[in-house]
């Protein structure tokens, strides 16, 4: 499953470009007219924010159009399930995959936020496991997306609906808790939040609060949508 | 012991019964065909041989493997054509012969010697970096022949391997799959092409609605099923003549304005066409047996 390297120049690229574009043009424009925000500076607050909704952008775009196009479009899966290989372990290359490309996506904005002085404690390390544990997350609900999918416009809905809206409360761009109530416990209840809640104080320089939480949660994001990416799969496959 | 066996299969989906009851025994080193309308549960059987699909009932063996219980190990040693191309566009040709070696575990390694081989059996010879866009029907389908061969299968189940080929093209797939049978590899192939099957098959099954109406050598079910000569008539007093025919054919069929007359010896039948009708006198054929067994109706 991890042959699929031909297409990552133009892939890195879109994947990189636009969310450097983002921060870099959010980060020091804004930030130019804020002040700092929880103690650190609006481009560093923004720059944990920024990295984990690329990396769940690439995680999403990779298990649902890529993973959409494999499986529906050119029938790799179905050549693929020749082989002593079963549909199973299909699913579990292509989270894998989109995690893996997921989880470049982060480590180079954390690399570019790190050249460019935003974050510079040791701490910050820490951020490249939790890119990938955000990148697994969300590839395994991307895939399930994906299977269940009957055509490329079903996308659109779980990107509108649900990304988009889950990317405006989950203290990107600011902090969650500025939010009414119920809408902070919206966000909690979604994996983005806590990929944000990690990955932000690690950029400050220090240990998250809270750490187990945030780790269960998204933890169980990538077993659960693993797990009904599979059955979903299994379903789709055997009909 | 048989190469595939398969024993009282069923499968339905909802409330249809794609496969009925199906009993096959395909012997080593022998081509198997698998003849049916479309729906008759072809596809299906491919499948659920595979282990693709988990059957409702009865016993599948294949490679002396049991389906689906150890249908991974048995596909190790199996290679699929499907009915249509599932090539990897992102890849060139070798690509695709590299990485679908990679799926059954072997190393580059293993795969690149391999290569040059399988590139000549498929006439594919320099075409190695060619994109999958840029090749013909013909190639892509060689392609895929050459890619289920990659992992030196015993047996090899063909979807429809000729399907929408042009003759130049079909004869070459011919060619090689009966250099296959001669290497001692197993054939199972499905296909509409009487001419198909009664040129490779050693033996055939015909499919209808899921079950083995009936099977044999190509030969041996012409024998069976059908008088050796067949008559068609058209044109202009068909009608009329079908009368006169009934007298003189044991069996006298239309089927929209051309009329079919079977028998042992249609000479005297031959002797009253005149005027304007048109006829062709031929062998019986598989294609006779298949219309005979199957009914003339569309199926969609």
């Amino acid at each position: 499953m991890l042959v699929w390297r031909k297409l990552l120049a133009a892939a890195m690229l879109s994947n990189l470009a636009d969310p450097l574009i983002m921060l870099f043009g959010l980060g020091y424009g804004l930030g130019a007219l804020l002040p700092s925000i929880e103690g650190m500076s609006y481009i560093a607050f923004f720059a944990a924010g920024q990295l984990c909704t690329a990396t769940m952008f690439t995680a999403s775009f990779e298990s649902m159009f890529s993973g959409f196009a494999r499986m529906h479009g050119q029938k790799t899966w179905d050549a693929i399930l020749y082989a002593p290989l079963t549909i199973d372990d299909i699913v579990g290359g292509e989270i894998a995959w989109a995690a893996s490309k997921a989880w470049l996506t982060g480590s180079t904005i954390l690399g570019v936020a790190v050249l460019f002085g935003i974050a510079q404690s040791p701490w910050v390390l820490l951020a490249l496991p939790a890119a990938f544990l955000v990148g697994l997350a969300f590839s395994a609900v991307g895939l399930i997306m994906c299977v269940l999918a009957k055509g490329w416009d079903f996308f659109s809905f779980y990107m509108t609906l649900v990304m988009t809206p889950m990317m405006m409360i989950s203290g990107v761009f600011f902090p969650a808790e500025q939010l009414p109530a119920p809408l902070v416990a919206v966000a909690k209840a979604l994996p983005l939040y806590h990929g944000v809640q990690i990955v932000r104080p690690l950029v400050a320089g220090g240990p998250p609060p809270d750490l187990l939480l945030h780790l269960a949660v998204l933890l169980a994001y990538a077993a659960a949508g693993y797990m009904l990416a599979i059955h979903f799969a299994r379903k789709r496959f055997s009909s | 012991m048989s190469a595939l066996s398969v024993r009282g299969l069923r499968k339905s989906y909802g409330a249809t019964e794609v496969v009925s009851g199906l009993d096959l025994a395909v012997e080593p080193g022998e081509c198997f065909g698998l003849l049916g309308p479309n729906g008759a549960g072809k596809t299906t059987t491919l499948r659920l041989c595979l282990g693709l699909i988990e059957p409702d009932a009865g016993a599948i063996e294949l490679l002396g493997e049991p389906v689906p219980r150890r249908a991974r190990q048995a596909r190790a040693r199996v290679g699929v054509v499907p009915q249509f191309d599932n090539l990897d566009p992102d890849f060139t040709v070798e690509e695709n012969l590299l990485v679908f070696g990679r799926y059954f575990g072997f190393s580059k390694a293993e795969i690149q010697p391999r290569i040059a081989s399988l590139l000549e059996f498929a006439g594919l010879t320099g075409r190695e970096d060619s994109k999958i866009m840029a090749l013909s029907g013909g190639m892509k389908r060689r392609l895929t022949l050459a890619r289920a061969l990659v992992n030196d299968p015993q047996l090899i189940f063909m979807d429809e391997p000729t399907t929408g080929l042009d003759p130049q093209a079909r004869h070459l797939i011919w060619e090689r799959l009966r250099r296959l049978t001669q290497e001692g590899k197993t054939l199972v192939l499905t296909t509409h092409f009487m001419e198909e099957a009664e040129r490779l098959c050693h033996r055939l099954a015909i499919m209808d609605r899921g079950r083995v109406i009936t099977q044999g050598t190509p030969r041996a079910l012409i024998a069976e099923h059908i008088e050796p000569q067949v008559l068609e008539v058209h044109g202009p007093g068909y009608e009329a003549w079908m009368e006169r025919a009934k007298g003189l054919a044991p069996r006298v069929e239309r089927v929209g304005d051309t009329v079919y007359a079977y028998g042992e010896d249609v000479e005297p039948l031959l002797k009253t066409i005149s005027g304007e009708l048109g006829y062709l006198h031929r062998p019986a054929s598989l294609e006779d047996v298949f219309l005979k067994l199957t009914g003339r109706d569309l199926r969609d």
